[in-house]
């Protein structure tokens, strides 16, 4: 009886309401809190973000991040254009058996693929133990605790959201154009080059952008192969507030990094189609 | 079966097969293709003329059989050596090039200087009507635009034999009924091999110099497109290529260069069959539709009740039931139609002694 009382538009606010306020009580008011903090604590004012200019290990996490998130950005690219290449070239009767295994991993759990990994790198681990046991190699290798361990990992973790969309672009292709092209006289790698390639840029650049904003804020991973040691900022915020109560630059930290994602998603947008990137996954 | 006639073969087929699994979608084909001949695949989805096509222009390998390029064997060789020019069905415009990109595609692999590329572009966009369009992308062009896209860039390196896989298929009637007469001038002007598979019978009648009709990955008759039409070697041909009657019959005797045949209670001379059927064998005639008169009562010789009409204009299709051939589909023109015919009443219908074609024992 209220319902018929209310229009259209009305009925659809409640039925978002509940969502929305959950949103609005656990996501944007904390983040309207931190950012009031990173100008209020130790004292009101912008030193936080002063200091954060002239602090060097603060400069140097910034410059790991970018680094590792785009070393991450590039091999996710590569290898995932291989899968997905492979994936939609392969016989159709396998593809829903590749795919499958691309999103498998998704079911498990980030941390315990990270653990997974430090029982395969460490200095004990499985690779060193064996390279060791086989006389290849006098001392264990330095496979993780460095940026290494943690770009290989990160790579594992990300390549399915690197996968998803070049796949999603792909799938999409006529493989009509390639067989038009070798008919007009190109060569295969000259028919992908020229034709298939190009058309593939909108997921690659999709898949690009996708893995450098997730790799930017990304802490379980090179928290735990890093070991302290690759301090990307996500754990550069986490020791500043939970080690050092040191909320006024944790604060500030965490909002120069949305703002850098940010811009860099602004920027993208440029090239990429940030509806289809973030809203329609195929 | 697999004569060129006077043409001296461009491109021979022999014995080509491939299997699918179980299914053979071409099962020994032989085929002789005339230089500068305008010739079509005809055939009903899964006939192998697609399948055919695929494998002359080197995107679908044979498992047996082998293609003879002016006697050069070219049957392994990858389809970017075979240089054969080729119309896909959806176009396959490269949607990252413009016009004049697809167009000067295949002269760039050929590295022809920029000057005679321009000319030939120029040249190929001015065979199709398309010279203001050259920097157009091809999502920027209608389904009718594309397909002259294609058929220019097909053209453009001056292939010697041109592939169309059903190119008219995606648009609509009227737009393929003009594009049939382009393309048909177009051959005649360029005097390249054009080898086009459709499921159309009337785009292949109307173009066509020698029509192939293939059936389960075998040819089933090769022929002038009037030929096929007028005689039709099996019930398939017959019923494929426009509509058919089929009346099965007994030859009650040979009366020269005639048989008398008797059918459904009735007895009838069927002229024009020159093989050598007797007295007392069994044979199956197909009937055009169009061929059957009607008349009023008494002015020809079967008598049949309407079951069905339709009007369609310049036609009018009826469906007569006979006693003795069951029904009977009649199809005369309208402005020479002497009764106008009502559903339940009577029509008396007849033909020629010519009209009837004896078909061989199907396979």
């Amino acid at each position: 009886m209220i319902a018929r009382s209310l229009t259209d538009k009305g009925r659809y606010w409640i039925l978002i309401l509940p969502a929305l306020a959950i949103m609005l009580t656990f996501y944007i008011w904390p983040l309207v809190e931190i950012f009031g903090i990173s100008f209020s604590e130790p004292r009101p004012g912008f030193d936080n973000y002063a200091s954060m200019f002239d602090s060097r290990p603060i400069r140097t996490s910034f410059v790991i991040t970018f680094r590792v998130a785009a070393i991450t950005t590039i091999w996710c690219l590569v290898l995932g254009y291989i899968v997905s290449y492979a994936i939609y070239n392969t016989k159709p009767k396998y593809v829903g058996l590749m795919i499958a295994l691309v999103l498998l991993p998704f079911w498990l759990s980030v941390l315990i693929r990270s653990f997974a990994w430090i029982v395969l790198l460490g200095r004990s681990g499985v690779v060193n133990d064996s390279l060791g046991a086989i006389g290849l190699i006098d001392k264990p290798l330095p496979l993780m605790h460095n940026e290494f361990g943690v770009i290989l990992s990160m790579v594992h973790v990300m390549l399915p959201f690197a996968i998803l969309p070049i796949m999603a672009n792909m799938k999409g292709i006529n493989p009509s154009y390639v067989d038009a092209a070798r008919g007009l006289g190109a060569s295969e790698l000259r028919a992908f080059v020229s034709v298939y390639f190009p058309q593939t840029l909108p997921g690659v650049l999709s898949a690009a952008l996708l893995v450098f904003v997730l790799s930017l804020g990304f802490y379980i991973t090179p928290a735990l192969l890093g070991g302290g040691r690759v301090l990307m900022i996500s754990e550069y915020i986490t020791y500043q507030i939970q080690e050092l109560l040191n909320w006024g630059v944790g604060t500030s930290l965490s909002v120069a990094l949305l703002l850098a994602t940010a811009a860099v998603i602004l920027a993208a947008g440029r090239f990429v189609n940030l509806r289809r990137t973030f809203l329609e996954r195929g | 079966m697999t004569t060129a006639g006077r043409l001296e073969p461009v491109l021979s087929v022999r014995g080509a097969k491939k299997h699918y699994g179980e299914v053979r979608a071409l099962d020994g084909v032989d085929l002789d293709i005339g230089e500068g001949e305008f010739l079509t695949l005809l055939g009903p989805s899964g006939s192998g003329k697609t399948t055919l096509l695929m494998a002359i222009a080197g995107f679908t390998s044979l498992d047996a059989g082998a293609f003879r390029l002016r006697g050069e064997d070219i049957t392994d060789l990858p389809p970017d050596r075979r240089s054969f020019g080729m119309v896909f069905q959806g176009y396959a415009l490269f949607p990252n090039m413009t016009v004049a990109g697809n167009i000067s595609f295949p002269l760039k692999l050929r590295k022809w200087s920029k000057a005679e590329i321009d000319a030939r572009v120029r040249e190929c966009l001015e065979l199709v009507q398309m010279e203001s369009y050259a920097d157009r992308m091809p999502n920027q062009l209608s389904g009718g635009q594309q397909q002259r896209v294609a058929l220019a860039r097909a053209l453009s390196f001056k292939p010697s034999i041109l592939l169309l896989d059903e190119p008219l298929s995606a648009l609509d009637k009227k737009l393929r009924a003009d594009l049939q007469w382009e393309l048909k001038d177009l051959h005649r002007q360029l005097a390249v091999t054009f080898i086009y598979v459709t499921h159309d019978q009337d785009e292949a009648l109307s173009m066509s110099d020698r029509i192939v009709i293939l059936d389960h990955g075998q040819i089933q008759q090769i022929g002038l497109p009037d030929q096929l039409y007028n005689q039709p070697d099996t019930r398939f041909v017959a019923d494929f290529l426009g509509k058919s009657n089929f009346l099965e019959a007994k030859v009650c005797e040979r009366l020269g260069g005639a048989l008398d045949c008797e059918s459904g209670g009735e007895r009838f001379n069927v002229t024009g069959e020159s093989s050598s059927y007797n007295g007392a064998d069994r044979v199956l005639l197909a009937l055009r539709p169009e061929r059957i008169r009607i008349g009023a009562q008494g002015t020809e010789r079967f008598h049949g009740v309407v079951r069905q009409t339709s009007y369609l204009g310049e036609r009018c299709h009826l469906i007569l039931d006979h006693p003795g051939f069951g029904g009977v589909l009649v199809s005369a023109p309208t402005w020479r139609m002497t009764v106008r015919p009502e559903v339940g009443g009577e029509v008396s219908f007849g033909w020629d002694d010519d009209a009837c074609v004896v078909l061989a024992e199907d396979q």
